[in-house]
């Protein structure tokens, strides 16, 4: 029942993100593809912060420091390849993330925000105050990179239908990969470490490889976020790895709902089009959106995604054909609104 | 030690030793050259009045806490300084004095993680846990082992202090271990769910080996083969528990003048 209802608002929304590029001007399609990107940032975020319990300051490192490898490695005056510039900058954000990881994973709680924080101001300033790649002004990329398989050249980067369609594959395979690794074993072990680490160790689980292996996969999919937003309007400087980006995507996981799927995704959509509304009103438009983003905290805990039951895209899962007694039937209500969710949140109040 | 036969055959059934085992906090001897031992299939009991260094044994035993001195020997092995998960890893399972579950989880998730650190390893990203049948049914037996099965699809929260208890002993046994380590298994508990306790260690008894920490007297004597009293961090007295009991030393030093009378 609840299964046609997903599958039945999901394809409304596949339908509309697909023909969306025939009804919008080239603004509104940049612009949602702006958001896309930033689902993917989110939803990586998400991971560490919904799923792990791991509150990143720093994420937007990883983020900038992809786009800053396509930056650099795009020679002036020709288009590098998409494929050797994707894994180049991804796999940089992934060797980031591991050498930051091995360090901050140590650390925990306040000191995790912390450090986390630090490792992407040395970055922002590392790029900001040297002449390695601009500066402060950053470095533009001069021509896109050029997509081919084989000899045939299915997408024009530089073209923004193209490049909208492009982005949306990749973030329905970013969010598909993320469903599949949830419901893994390495799944249930990295909430398993959120809700109860010390008990995580006690059954055998070496916490340290999971939360760094966990790190890197989030820091390799920002990473492919930031590739993305550099390419998008081919322009990197050093905001994009600023604890602001940091903030402002952290934002979104929490407007939208931490540790569920659609949570990211709703928070991206509903933080860019308020900035976007408010900054046509006036232009203390920050002000409009912190009352948001007060206000959903203290009246929606659970985020954007607690509104609409039964969308969070998790499961519930039992044993293979287990039915309990037959004297007293588990109500399925057991297994779902307060109760629970009361409890992973003080749960998440006490580690704090 | 002169008489290596000797030794040798106790060492093979020995599954825990403890020798010298010391931890300090500034200076205060928590616990104080504790050596002791349990053999397989064996219940020992560690009675103290509180603050006498049993909890701070058994985080050492588990690997929660490092020793100052002294050795942990599982199996003929040389444990100390191993990590919580290392330790798990040679059989070595444990209980809390407070409640330590994941309170979100229902009581099969609860077990299936436990049952699941048994995988060679949990970097498996790709095939859903929920088709890993040989992990569900190990965490099925757990929950039947233990009387949940009623409340297998339960969110943990929702039980009873009780069952809360019984889960705790449930994702020890998923694990496979084969010592227990129990910390106040009975703790806040009423008679009966208290009565029911002890049933299930007693089954349990039958093919584990418990280092049993208890304040309740009754379930103590009712369970322990060898009891062993610790009093400001060290062994006042160890060996049967009728002996124990009978101890000069441990009535006045412990159970109190009342006992001695009786």
């Amino acid at each position: 029942m609840s299964g046609r209802y997903q599958r039945a608002v999901l394809l409304a929304v596949a339908a509309l993100l697909l023909a969306f590029p025939l009804l919008g001007d080239r603004f509104y399609v940049q612009f949602v593809t702006k958001i896309l990107i930033m689902v993917m940032f989110a939803s990586s975020l998400n991971l560490l912060v919904g799923y792990t319990g791991l509150v990143s300051l720093g994420h937007a490192a990883f983020f900038g420091l992809a786009g800053y490898i396509v930056a650099l490695y795009s020679p002036e005056a020709q288009a590098a390849s998409f494929w050797s510039t994707l894994v180049l900058s991804v796999t940089g954000a992934a060797v980031l993330a591991l050498l930051i990881g091995l360090l901050v994973l140590r650390t925990g709680g306040i000191f995790f925000i912390m450090a986390t924080l630090a490792f992407g101001e040395m970055l922002f300033y590392l790029f900001h105050d040297t002449s390695i790649a601009g500066g402060s002004d950053g470095i533009f990329i001069n021509h896109r990179p050029v997509l081919k398989v084989g000899g045939w050249q299915p997408v024009e980067l530089s073209d923004f239908v193209h490049f909208y369609y492009l982005v949306l594959i990749v973030t329905v395979a970013v969010l598909v990969l993320l469903r599949t690794m949830l419901r893994s074993p390495f799944g249930k072990v990295i909430v398993g470490i959120r809700v109860n680490e010390h008990r995580m160790r006690s059954l055998g689980f070496d916490t340290f490889r999971y939360k760094l292996a966990c790190f890197v996969i989030a820091g390799a999919l920002a990473g492919l976020a930031g590739y993305f937003a550099a390419v998008q309007f081919g322009v990197v400087n050093p905001e994009m790895l600023g604890w602001h980006a940091s903030g402002s995507v952290l934002m979104m996981v929490i407007l939208g709902g931490m540790g569920t799927l659609t949570g990211p995704v709703l928070g991206a959509f509903a933080l860019m089009a308020l900035e976007e509304v408010f900054q046509a009103l006036t232009k203390h438009w920050q002000l409009l959106t912190g009352l948001v983003i007060v206000l959903v905290a203290l009246y929606l805990p659970r985020g954007l995604a607690g509104l609409i039951p039964g969308l969070s895209g998790d499961e519930d899962d039992g044993p293979p054909g287990f039915t309990p007694d037959a004297g007293k039937q588990v109500a399925p209500g057991d297994s779902s609104p307060a109760g629970p969710a009361e409890t992973v949140n003080s749960v998440r109040q006490n580690r704090v | 030690m002169s008489d290596r036969t000797v030794s040798d055959r106790i060492v093979s059934d020995l599954i825990l030793e403890t020798r010298d085992l010391s931890r300090h906090f500034q200076g205060l001897a928590a616990v104080d050259n504790v050596s002791i031992a349990c053999r397989r299939r064996e219940v020992h009991a560690v009675i103290g009045p509180n603050g006498a260094g049993k909890s701070t044994l058994i985080n050492m035993l588990s690997g929660d806490l490092r020793p100052s001195n002294g050795q942990v020997i599982v199996n003929g092995r040389d444990i100390t300084g191993l990590s919580a998960p290392a330790v798990s890893h040679l059989g070595v399972g444990r209980s809390y004095q407070k409640t330590n579950v994941f309170l979100p989880f229902t009581v099969f998730e609860n077990c299936r993680l436990a049952a699941q650190s048994r995988l060679p390893s949990s970097m498996r990203f790709f095939r859903a846990a929920r088709q890993y049948r040989a992990v569900a049914d190990v965490a099925m037996q757990a929950i039947e082992q233990t009387g949940l099965r009623r409340q297998a699809m339960q969110t943990v929260a929702t039980l009873s202090h009780g069952e809360q208890r019984q889960v705790e002993i449930a994702m020890t046994l998923a694990t496979g271990a084969s010592l227990l380590l129990l910390d106040e298994p009975l703790a806040g508990m009423g008679a009966d769910e208290s009565a029911q306790m002890v049933n299930l260690l007693r089954k349990l008894a039958r093919d584990h080996a418990i280092l049993l920490v208890e304040h309740d007297m009754d379930a103590v004597f009712a369970l322990a083969h060898t009891l062993t009293v610790m009093v400001n961090g060290s062994v006042l007295e160890s060996g049967e528990p009728a002996s124990v009991r009978a101890s000069r030393a441990v009535q006045t030093a412990y159970l109190g003048e009342g006992h001695h009378a009786e």
